[in-house]
């Protein structure tokens, strides 16, 4: 059994001792479309009754889920428990792959994300997503960065430059790379990849990052490090997290939401997940007796 | 144990099975292009000059090509050698070639001053010097006297026939190509009838009164520059004592082998490598250079790439990013398959009857009806023979591209997506250029392909000689519609279609050779260009 409480202030003071070693993890400046005073807790995505298949096979069953802004919210269960799947219907990416039927609604800010005229694109910018596995694009470290810029029209280099930096400190990553910027991004390491992978996220400025396994290839040091700029993102941005790693969900997240077999089983914030589960179910998996 | 060891028995002699294919590929590789290399190399090398004293009394001068066993239908001379002596003066003999029995053989000799004329007409001359001559009084008469006053003379005579060359080529080529237009003109306004065309049709034939004089001026200044050019003569005699007058301005190379040096030889050597790699075709392709040919062969195999490229990367990119998997696209892409496997003479075939005849013969309907019955694009040419080739290595393209573009990973795709990007923007910005260095590989098994292929060219453009280049200094200097020469055909050509056959052998090897030499440095060129992408884009990260 893992102390929760105990693995989550020693995150947090790992976190402090970053911000004071790594001079160049400064968070990006307030976005003025957030402040609009909304109260921490107001939810920004609102899950009802979504059901997904995939031909016949029902990955998701009737999840319904509320995940509140600029905090972070952890999915953990099974392999297969459908929560990379409940994961990629937050900016669609699903609609890819064919034979997906979606029922059910995901709100994002009161508006559906399933309505028929949404801009898609225009909803994936503000929903950013980091991937499993690193996956930079075979070009430089810096446009990596831009690309996503590039793409919805910034062209004047200055504004770009200062995108790049901006991106790549808040990633904790400028000064690792700032005299190479020109050169191939897959020349980086796992860990410098996949933290690349965050700064080409936030660069284009969304709302919500959705990390699927962000730590499940890299080794414990370069975890530590992606924890840590979790621990900083969160101000600014609203994280949900899929996991493998329980110790992970415990040390990183606020709200934890526990999944099994296309359903969602229990949701809550992370402590009380963690020490005093109202299912049976979650309390086996958390206690290593399934999964 | 002993089943152990039975296994690593036959483990070990399969791998000498496949180190022995591979050594067995290799030695045939090497052996061809040795054979090539060899053979193709020594026809530019200058072999001494033998005068043959024969047993009846006469003489032979000439180069010793080779020996053999006298074969068994020439009943009776068998067992005995003979040599091949290329004699030359085939305005004097006939031949080139003949055949000298060792036993009709008295002496041999290597007199230093034998001289070697090579001519634009006629062949080579072997014999000696006698006099020279201009406008019929003698200059200078005896052996060593007569050449010592030789280089003056052809220094005269070749600035003379630049000039005639350029004028010819030059001044009045522009004007013939000016006559020709100007007739197509006055055809044109007639085809429009004589009340809207009178006045266009009077501005032809003013026009063309216009050139015609001037041609005529430069008709007879051309004509007196030949006459002068054939002024000074060089009186020649031949082994058996014949004498030759042999204008000095029909002289390419004067040269005494038998007294020329190593150094000498080899600035020869590479003189006359220059001049083939360089040179216009003489003597129906049996003489001078073949740049014409090497002209044609790269010309139209970068036509086909630029053809083939966008076709075949674009077809690919439908069928693995937009097409649904499914029956109809498996079809398709095993009929892709197939295509490559089609006979290159059949995609000639469709060449001509759709290329050629149905859009050729269209545009010039359309466009050229003034030239008609002659056609400009209704006949093979050198658009025509590229995009044949294109079409023939459109397969090859479209399945290297679509191997690249599967090598690209979903997850880099999906990167993109995430970020907003549309499917257009993503397969343009980042699916493209990741598979770039497939897509150039298939590039390069195109331009290969291409570059050897000769049937099909046969029946859309390609031809033994062409009178002129497909790029020019006349408007608008890239003429697509023009016929073209080309390498392989030219080996076919001078090999096997040539009247002097046995002269023309060792071009065979040395057309070969400069054709793999060809084919070899445009793959290397596609190669670096492929791997300075490929370093450009790093690996992917698979």
């Amino acid at each position: 059994m893992i102390l929760p409480d105990m693995s989550l202030k020693s995150t947090a003071m790992r976190a402090s001792t970053a911000l004071e070693r790594d001079g160049d993890v400064v968070p990006l400046e307030p976005s003025t479309k957030s402040v609009g005073g909304r109260v921490p807790d107001a939810k920004i995505l609102e899950v009802s009754q979504l059901s997904l298949w995939y031909g016949s096979a029902r990955a998701l069953n009737q999840v319904s889920l509320e995940i509140p802004e600029k905090q972070v919210t952890a999915f953990i269960g099974p392999s297969g428990c459908g929560k990379s799947t409940l994961l990629r219907c937050f900016n669609r990416l699903n609609d890819l792959i064919d034979l997906v039927r979606v029922e059910g609604d995901i709100l994002f800010e009161g508006q559906s994300i399933y309505r028929h005229d949404l801009d898609v694109n225009g909803l994936r910018k503000r929903v950013g997503m980091v991937f499993q596995k690193s996956n930079p694009f075979p070009k430089s470290i810096y446009e990596n960065v831009a690309y996503g810029c590039r793409i919805h029209g910034i062209k004047t280099k200055p504004l770009l430059d200062d995108i790049v930096e901006r991106s790549l400190r808040a990633a904790a990553l400028w000064s690792e790379v700032k005299d190479r910027l020109q050169d191939s991004a897959l020349g980086l390491s796992g860990g410098q990849q996949q933290r690349l992978c965050i700064a080409r996220a936030i660069a284009v400025e969304p709302e919500v990052l959705l990390l699927d396994e962000p730590c499940s290839a890299l080794d414990p040091v370069a975890t530590a490090k992606i924890e840590d700029l979790i621990h900083q993102l969160k101000e600014r941005y609203t994280i949900v997290i899929v996991t493998h790693n329980m110790q992970q969900a415990a040390r990183v997240s606020d709200l934890t939401a526990f999944m099994y077999l296309g359903e969602l089983v229990e949701t809550g914030p992370t402590l009380e997940i963690f020490t005093t589960p109202r299912k049976r179910q979650t309390e086996d998996y958390i206690t290593g007796r399934f999964g | 144990m002993t089943r152990r060891s039975r296994t690593d028995r036959a483990g070990k002699v399969f791998t000498w099975l496949c180190g022995g294919a591979l050594a067995l590929n290799l030695l045939m590789a090497i052996g061809l292009l040795a054979l090539i290399a060899r053979h193709g190399m020594a026809y530019f090398w200058q072999s001494p000059i033998a005068e043959l004293t024969m047993r009846d009394g006469t003489a032979l001068i000439g180069e010793v090509h080779g020996w053999e066993e006298v074969p068994a239908d020439v009943a009776a001379w068998v067992g005995e050698r003979r040599m091949r002596l290329k004699i030359g003066n085939r305005d004097l003999y006939g031949l080139d070639f003949r055949w000298v029995r060792e036993s009709e053989v008295d002496a041999v000799d290597h007199p230093e001053d034998l001289v070697l004329l090579e001519r634009f007409e006629w062949g080579n001359f072997y014999g000696r010097v006698s006099a020279l001559r201009r406008a019929g009084t003698e200059i200078a008469a005896g052996g060593n006297a007569t050449w010592a006053s030789l280089p003056a003379s052809y220094e005269r005579k070749s600035a003379q026939r630049e000039e005639i060359e350029s004028l010819a080529s030059g001044e009045i080529g522009r004007v013939n190509y000016e006559m020709e237009k100007i007739r197509l003109a006055e055809r044109r306004a007639e085809l429009r009838g004589h009340e809207a065309g009178a006045a266009e049709l009077a501005a032809a034939i003013r026009a063309a009164a216009e050139m015609g004089a001037r041609y005529e001026v430069l008709a007879s200044q051309l004509v007196g520059m030949r006459e002068q050019l054939k002024n000074e003569t060089l009186l020649m005699t031949a082994a058996d004592g014949q004498q030759k007058e042999i204008a000095v301005g029909d002289i390419v190379r004067y040269l005494r082998p038998n007294a020329m040096g190593w150094w000498s030889s080899t600035v020869l050597y590479f003189s006359r490598v220059w001049e083939f790699v360089s040179g216009t075709p003489r003597e129906s392709n049996t003489e001078g250079g073949i740049f014409p040919a090497i002209f044609g062969t790269v010309m139209m195999v970068f036509l086909m790439s630029f053809a083939v490229a966008p076709f075949g990367v674009l077809a690919a990119l439908y069928l693995r990013e937009y097409a649904k998997d499914g029956p109809l696209v498996r079809a398709v892409r095993i009929a892709v398959n197939n295509l490559a496997g089609v006979p290159s003479i059949v995609f000639g075939v469709f060449g001509l009857g759709f290329f050629v005849y149905l859009i050729g013969g269209t545009i010039d309907q359309m466009f050229y009806p003034e030239s008609l019955p002659t056609p400009t694009f209704g006949t093979g040419g050198m658009l025509w023979a590229s995009l044949t080739l294109a079409l023939l290595t459109v397969p090859v393209v479209i399945v290297a591209a679509e191997e690249g573009l599967a090598a690209v990973p979903r997850i880099v795709r999906e990167g993109s997506l995430a970020l907003g990007a549309t499917k257009f923007e993503t397969i343009w910005r980042v699916v493209l250029p990741a598979a770039g260095p497939g897509i150039l590989t298939g590039m390069i098994l195109a331009m290969a392909r291409a570059a050897g292929e000769v049937a099909p060219l046969m029946i859309v453009g390609m031809v033994k000689l062409a009178p002129s280049l497909p790029i020019d200094g006349n408007f608008p200097y890239v003429h697509l519609e023009r016929k073209f020469m080309h390498l392989g055909f030219h080996v076919y050509d001078v090999g096997f279609q040539s009247p002097n056959v046995e002269a023309a052998q060792p071009l065979v090897f040395a057309t070969a050779l400069l054709l793999v030499g060809v084919v070899i440095a445009m793959n290397l060129v596609a190669v670096v260009v492929r791997n300075r992408v490929r370093r450009a884009y790093a690996t992917m990260a698979v």
